[in-house]
């Protein structure tokens, strides 16, 4: 394993049921890199990144990250997820804590840190995403875009390594996908590791050094934004971005 | 084109809110809600003057014996005079104090638990209560008598057994609840068999296990006090039905809160209580309510196995030979104060499903 490669997909396979999901997927990410990864629904890409931090199990193949391999092992899950974050679709706040209750609890019950220690972290986030003046709200009284900016700051008190986005945007109301996207693309800038599964081709080519192409559970193209949009090779990727960016 | 302008908001029209609106609109809409109506009021006409009549107009207040009761109502001398035993049972008079003090007690953690906001101390304020109130009931310590169960009865023993029942059915409910939802089939079926058993089961059946067979599986010689098998008979019954409970508020919780939590690295049982267990008991405060209302309802079923609770009070105050033929006016208090505690406890449901409601705060 190269030194500067910060995941390693090898062989990966995956089943529901009968059903194969994930076939022969093959990936290494660099530190610092930012790929996304799109596709038609159905192929296998959220499943793919929720694989990387265990919140999916596979049948054959290894995932390593940051040297420590993804197995069924409480402890190695565990560092693996304080290294790791996560951005879901569906935001999935705590709904019966306040906005700083969000932030804070994981840093107060899993990294043990003193409530003003974790407050503080929580703080300086919130002001990085603009939401430090509604701290005591609830994430009901916010609107799609605001629980979307809290999520990622959520997700970055830990300070984590490597950034997943599973369709950050894909719930949002078209008016709120950009102010979304605006602090995504100023993370990307901080150097830190980020896949991002998402449809919004502009934000591909402005921010990913590598654009990743899955159709039914396989990688079918990859390259560097450019030459993926500009020259792409296969036809089924000709028809993807055809049909993505007709309109 | 005319440019475009914002209107300012206007009230609504006058003849689309008020009383008579209200009325209108609910009790006289149609044929058949007029006819509803007019059949309602009848029927409290017929039903509210008579009972006003009996229980009140023509009713005795005062007096001491029953020769005191002249009027043709009810005769409420026959309360008065047995009140304490309908209170305290056979609980001796001059330790009744105690009685009095663990029920202010009460009230005053009742109304502490408006202002704690954090659950530890809550916790621990609560457990320190049942601690004393117990040693106030039971006696035993600090040179208080002991006054044996036997001696407990009327509305103490039913407030007993309705929170013991209460407070020790909830956390062992829970712990079910999560066994139910485990991944590990062993944990999961133990606990399916053991809700499916006694959901199976009447609480009769219960209480006499617990009274009759319970005892029978104790080495010889040893006795086990008769209240306290009932409570473990009726606590146990009651966490079948609370586990019940809290599964269908688990299962309301949806996966991406289970995911959310995982990713940022909570242990299984952070997760679960820190947040996926709040959130499923505020969706399962109004059923958790109704079955806590129907244990204190169902502890009138102890007086099967000879524990005398307020319903059974009645019976044996009513079977003294100075105040035969009595029952209506005891059961009709019974009725009462079965109604007070039940509302009561509605409505405190209301207040902590409102308390937390973080939809609309």
């Amino acid at each position: 394993m190269k030194k500067d490669n910060i995941i390693e997909i090898k062989n990966l396979n995956k089943w529901y049921g009968d059903f194969h999901v994930l076939k022969d997927i093959n990936m290494q990410v660099k530190k610092g890199e930012i790929i996304v990864v799109c596709g038609p629904s159905g192929s296998g890409k959220s499943t793919l990144i929720r694989c990387i931090n265990y919140l999916e199990q596979f049948q054959k193949g290894s995932i390593t990250v940051d040297g420590i391999e993804v197995v069924d092992d409480i402890k190695k899950i565990k560092s693996i997820r304080e290294d790791v974050a996560m951005v879901f679709q569906h935001f999935n706040l705590f709904p019966h804590l306040s906005i700083i209750d969000n932030l804070t609890l994981a840093p107060i019950w899993v990294k043990k840190k003193s409530k003003k220690e974790a407050t503080d972290i929580a703080m300086k986030y919130l002001e990085r995403v603009g939401i430090a003046d509604q701290v005591d709200k609830f994430p009901n009284q916010l609107s799609g875009g605001q629980q979307q900016r809290v999520a990622i700051a959520r997700s970055l008190c830990k300070n984590p390594n490597v950034m997943l986005f599973d369709e950050p945007t894909s719930a949002l109301d078209p008016e709120m996908v950009s102010e979304v996207l605006d602090v995504i693309v100023e993370l990307a800038s901080e150097g830190r590791t980020m896949i991002c599964v998402t449809h919004e081709m502009g934000f591909a080519k402005k921010v990913a050094h590598r654009v990743v192409f899955m159709d039914e559970g396989q990688i079918v193209e990859e390259n560097t934004p450019d030459k993926f949009f500009d020259s792409p090779e296969s036809d089924r990727l000709k028809l993807f971005l055809k049909q993505i960016l007709s309109h | 084109m005319a440019v475009f302008q914002t209107i300012q908001t206007q009230e609504a029209p006058s003849n689309t809110k008020g009383v008579a609106h209200w009325i209108r609109v609910n009790l006289f809409s149609t044929p058949a809600n007029i006819a509803m109506s007019f059949t309602a009021i009848a029927l409290l006409f017929w039903i509210i003057p008579p009972f006003v009549q009996w229980a009140y107009v023509d009713a005795n207040f005062v007096g001491d014996t029953r020769e005191d009761c002249t009027g043709g109502g009810a005769c409420w001398v026959f309360i008065k005079m047995k009140l304490d035993m309908f209170m305290y049972g056979f609980y001796p008079a001059i330790e009744v104090w105690r009685l009095k003090t663990a029920l202010v007690l009460f009230l005053f953690v009742i109304a502490a638990f408006k202002y704690l906001k954090n659950n530890k101390l809550i916790f621990l304020v609560f457990s320190l209560y049942m601690v004393v109130a117990y040693i106030l009931v039971s006696g035993g310590y600090f040179g208080l008598e002991t006054v044996p169960t036997n001696k407990w009865g009327g509305l103490m023993l039913t407030i007993v057994v309705a929170t013991v029942g209460i407070v020790f059915s909830f956390p062992i409910g829970i712990i079910i609840a999560f066994g139910r939802a485990s991944s590990l089939p062993v944990i999961r079926s133990i606990c399916v068999t053991y809700v499916e058993f006694i959901r199976g089961v009447p609480l009769i059946t219960i209480l006499f296990m617990s009274s009759i067979i319970l005892p029978l599986f104790f080495p010889e010689g040893m006795t086990f006090d008769k209240l306290l098998r009932a409570l473990i008979g009726i606590t146990f019954f009651q966490a079948a039905y609370v586990a019940e409970i809290i599964r269908g508020g688990l299962q309301s919780i949806p996966q991406g809160q289970y995911e959310a939590a995982d990713a940022q690295g909570f242990s299984y049982w952070q997760k679960m209580l820190l947040i996926i267990l709040p959130q499923a008991l505020k969706v399962a405060i109004p059923n958790l309510v109704g079955a806590f209302i129907s244990l204190l309802q169902d502890t009138t079923l102890v007086l099967i196995i000879g524990l005398f609770d307020l319903l059974a009070m009645v019976r044996v105050a009513s079977a003294d030979s100075s105040w035969i033929g009595m029952e209506t006016e005891g059961y009709v208090f019974v009725t009462f104060v079965f109604w007070a505690f039940c509302y009561f406890m509605s409505l405190y449901s209301k207040k902590l499903e409102y308390r937390y409601n973080t939809n609309l705060k």
